[in-house]
């Protein structure tokens, strides 16, 4: 007699074998501190995880969240979609990423130069990543929150502040 | 009533509503109106269009009545001064991107954006920056959109998670810049997903068949009854210069709520198929030839007169009106015919003598939402009945179990309890199975069970039938299709004898029901009354096995709608005439009919369909008749004069629907709880075996013709697991040649997991199936 039992099928029909062992355990520790029936809360995390790792995130990943979170995929979309942070696009997969704050206490203090000078130093617009995919120069969208440091720029998870553009080559330089 | 209720004051008038209900349901209560957007009933709040406001006494703000909770002697003016600047300065900003293109728009004239910023939006907007624009997502071959237009209400959004239980649409991106839409760009899934369309407020989402085709101002709307499951859902036709351009759900709570399935919204669109018959014809010496509807009628009278009674027989579509069903046995049944029959995709009809009067579900189709536990018995419900299903997914929702014995695995959009899997003789022995965990097996059935073993998920599936406060037990379209049908039902008996559930039936189509009632099987007459047992006429399987020589189609299409296509195909090909009353006529019907009789579907004629818990729905023609095509009743009214029996003086379709209805006023049902353990047990075939469903969009003559809903191709795909497929060294997408018997045919592999071993799935209804034999039995594949 054949018979099986099945989960909901509705579920994501992504391949969640994607995501890397690393990411996983990352995904894994942030489960653990939800309940079982809301994996939905780690999504922001899972995201988080793949964009650590890839410096962006591909559709195939988000739907191997959706799948490993046993979520839908148009809810990964969503939340992928609404956050400046994550990256959705492959040409936007630098190593580091760079944000200049461009709101008014930083651009009162001079950001627009400081942005104009690392367009100049790394030859790519903001927006874009350079040909050796080091750096990718991020169009920030909103206040970075560091009015007093002003102007100042996030390179990946770091805060520069009271920059010139001196400090600026020295920054960048100094990465791998 | 216990509950107390809360005094309000709308609008300095006195209302009652419910402690916790919202004040914009109390006053739509009490009939006053409150502008919204995102507000559905059905639907969560979501209080994002802020169109609701109204002013509420002490509140500094207005409040969105569809998010402020009612209070005992609250006080709310919806027409203030304060109220309507709320609203009207709203208005202004759900106008800021909104396109000025009413004129082009499917929706201007039944826009709510549109009625509304009439009533309250202002002459010119503050609002001077440049418009967003949308790019349009293209998400299937039924819904257009045009996503500049939406507001983002979240509507269609909130429906996929809340009523499809499927989300497909999402909210993408944020701010100013989010946008409504389904992120990849892909066709909507959900067999419900035309609602988006009734419930979209504004042009985002429209129907695409009937875009461009009419205004709606233009269009006469007349009430209807669709005409494909046994739901019988209440929809609305829409005419335009007497020709249907739209389909859209009519509001019956005890019925379809507010919902219709994509099958009922766009079936219509095969009213105007390319092979629709227009004109009376007759086949002389092999060449069709236009006759007068006299002659056609004349002919069909001296074919019947001329043949030998015994020899005739008729099929007939269980889609067909009670008033068409009951005319054609009434007139058959003067000449003495009772081979007539509507069970056409049934193969065992062995139990039939001990059938209740008409099949239901046996509780009313509301009541499904409060099971605590459900078996399916051989039922792809989601897309054979998708109204059922929706209710079944209330059940379900609020914890009830949902079990399944069938020939495969389906998705369902909720969590199912059990689904148990196998083919045709691994179903009726699990069916065993739970009646053995049950408990007592009455002698009668003993022979079933025989060496069953219980597994743990069968005594889960026992346990929970047993332990359920309401339990029911469905059989389902494709319990209908097995060939130990009989048996199956013995079984299911037993097992709501043991567990106290309720059993019914999920009713196959539009007016199985009604055809049961109005005589259109061979061994009873009209509302059940008895034949004698040697006058007894041949079922369907009994009249394609015995060739007879005559045969009636009433809107059948043998080769799709039969159990077993390729002997039905042969019994017409050899009978020496085979009369169709039918709306359409393909070239295989040309190939073997002799005379075509244009007929109505049931979008052109009054009628009658009885859904699955008996409730009789009669609708009117909604659309004009093509040319010289008439409404079926009245064809059979006509032939029943020209053949002279007495009776068939009709004036109009309610006469015919009242007789039948006074004589079913004369009958009590039967319990179709009675324990009946009338069974045949058949030897089981070994070997791979073939299983079967009807296609959702094939299966009937006029959705098989409704070019939106069939828009990939699969005509010619057979479903198989990924194991059988590697055993035969072959891969996705390659050719097999399937033999059945003397019938074979080539087929396309399409991977299946949810098919289980040794079964190869074939879809009722198609191309592929048409030129194969039964849709249960062994079935050979081999490399092509």
């Amino acid at each position: 007699m054949s018979e099986t039992i099945i989960n909901d099928m509705r579920k994501a029909s992504g391949d969640a074998s994607l995501l890397t062992q690393h990411e996983i355990d990352d995904i894994n520790s942030w489960l653990k501190r939800y309940p079982e029936d809301r994996s939905q809360s780690a999504l922001l995390a899972a995201l988080r995880a793949v964009m650590h790792e890839d410096h962006y995130i591909s559709r195939e990943k988000m739907d191997a969240v959706a799948a490993y979170l046993s979520i839908p995929k148009i809810a990964v979309y969503e939340v992928a979609s609404f956050y400046s942070m994550y990256e959705l696009d492959e040409k936007a997969a630098g190593r580091h990423s760079i944000s200049v704050c461009t709101n008014v206490s930083c651009m009162l203090n001079g950001s627009d130069e400081i942005v104009e000078h690392i367009e100049a130093k790394l030859g790519i617009k903001m927006g874009e990543t350079t040909a050796d995919g080091k750096f990718f120069f991020k169009v920030e969208e909103e206040c970075l929150a560091a009015c007093c440091g002003a102007p100042m720029m996030q390179v990946n998870h770091v805060y520069y502040e009271g920059l010139t553009t001196e400090k600026v080559d020295e920054i960048l330089d100094g990465l791998e | 009533m216990s509950e107390e209720l809360v005094t309000i004051k709308i609008n300095d008038q006195e209302i009652q509503a419910k402690p916790g209900s919202m004040l914009i349901e109390a006053a739509d209560d009490a009939g006053i109106h409150i502008p919204r957007f995102c507000y559905h009933k059905k639907l969560s709040i979501a209080a994002n269009c802020r169109m609701c406001l109204v002013e509420v006494e002490r509140a500094p703000k207005p409040m969105p009545a569809c998010a402020t909770p009612v209070n005992d002697g609250m006080k709310v003016w919806t027409r203030s001064e304060k109220a309507l600047s709320a609203q009207k300065d709203n208005m202004e900003f759900l106008l800021i991107n909104h396109p000025l293109d009413c004129p082009i728009c499917d929706q201007g004239g039944e826009c709510e954006l549109q009625d509304l910023s009439v009533k309250s939006g202002g002459g010119s907007s503050n609002f001077k920056e440049i418009k967003r624009v949308v790019v349009d997502k293209d998400i299937g071959s039924l819904i257009a959109t045009e996503m500049t237009r939406c507001i983002q209400c979240t509507r269609c959004v909130r429906f996929g998670e809340e009523i499809a239980g499927l989300r497909e649409m999402g909210a993408l991106g944020r701010g100013d810049r989010m946008e409504i839409g389904t992120f990849v760009e892909q066709s909507l899934q959900s067999e419900l997903s035309g609602n988006i369309i009734d419930i979209c407020p504004v042009g985002a989402l429209t129907a695409k068949p009937s875009r461009y085709k009419a205004r709606p101002w233009e269009v006469v709307q007349t009430p209807s009854i669709a005409s494909h499951d046994s739901v019988g859902s209440n929809i609305y036709v829409h005419s335009f210069r007497q020709h249907v351009v739209r389909t859209v759900a009519r509001e019956n709570e005890a019925v379809n709520e507010c919902w219709i399935s994509d099958r009922d919204r766009f079936s219509y669109e095969g009213v105007n198929a390319e092979d629709r018959l227009l004109k009376p014809m007759i086949k002389q010496d092999g060449v069709w030839r236009d006759v007068e509807w006299s002659d056609a009628l004349e002919a069909v009278a001296e074919r019947i007169k001329a043949t030998d009674i015994s020899q005739l027989g008729a099929l007939v579509s269980p889609r067909a009106t009670l008033e068409e069903q009951y005319l054609l046995q009434k007139m058959l049944r003067a000449c003495g015919v009772n081979n007539i029959d509507h069970r056409l995709r049934q193969s065992d009809f062995y139990d039939q003598g001990v059938a209740p009067i008409a099949p239901s579900l046996g509780i009313s189709i509301a009541e499904l939402e409060a099971q605590n536990a459900v078996l399916l018995i051989g039922s792809n419900v989601r897309q054979e009945q998708p109204m059922i299903n929706h209710r079944l997914r209330k059940a379900a929702l609020k914890g009830a179990d949902i079990m399944t014995v069938n020939p495969r695995r389906y998705d369902f959009n909720y969590d199912v309890a059990n689904q148990l899997v196998g083919n045709a003789s691994e179903m009726l022995e699990q069916l065993a199975a739970i009646a053995v965990a049950s408990g007592d097996i009455p002698s009668a059935v003993e022979d079933l069970v025989k060496g069953v073993e219980v597994s743990d998920s069968i005594k889960a599936i026992a346990e929970s039938l047993q332990q359920a406060d309401k339990a029911i037990i469905l059989l389902g379209n494709i319990a209908v299709a097995h060939p130990q049908y009989s048996a199956l039902r013995a079984l299911a008996m037993v097992i709501a004898e043991n567990t106290g559930a309720t059993i019914g039936s999920l009713v196959e189509s539009a007016n199985t029901a009604g055809a049961w009632m109005a005589g259109a099987v061979p061994h009873r007459q009209s509302a059940g009354q008895a034949i004698e047992q040697e006058q007894a006429g041949k079922n369907s399987s009994e009249m394609l096995t015995s060739k007879l020589k005559m045969f009636i189609l009433l809107d059948v299409e043998p080769e799709f709608d039969c159990d077993d296509p390729q002997l039905a195909l042969s019994a017409m090909n050899q009978a020496e005439c085979v009369i169709a009353i039918t709306p359409f006529a393909s070239e295989a019907m040309k190939s073997y009919a002799d005379i075509l009789l244009p007929a109505s579907t049931a979008l052109e004629t009054s009628g009658t369909f009885v859904n699955a818990e008996g409730t009789w729905q009669s609708f009117m023609g909604a659309s004009k008749l093509p040319e010289d095509a008439r409404p079926t009743w009245k064809i059979l009214r006509v032939l029943g004069n020209a053949l002279n029996v007495s009776g068939f003086d009709y004036v109009s379709s309610e006469d015919v629907r009242d007789e039948l209805k006074l004589e079913m006023d004369g009958i009590t049902q039967t319990d179709s709880n009675e324990l009946m353990q009338i069974y045949q047990k058949h030897s089981v075939d070994s070997g791979v075996q073939r299983i079967s469903e009807v296609s959702t969009y094939k299966s009937d003559s006029l959705v098989r013709r409704a070019k939106a809903l069939n828009v990939t191709d699969t005509e010619s795909e057979v479903y198989m697991n990924s194991g059988d497929v590697d055993k035969l060294g072959l891969s996705a997408s390659a050719t097999v040649r399937l033999v059945q018997g003397t019938a074979e045919a080539t087929a396309k592999i399409v991977i299946d997991d949810n098919v289980s071993e040794n079964c190869v799935l074939v879809l009722g209804g198609t191309e592929l199936a048409s030129s194969l034999g039964s849709s249960f039995g062994a079935i050979a594949v081999s490399a092509v």
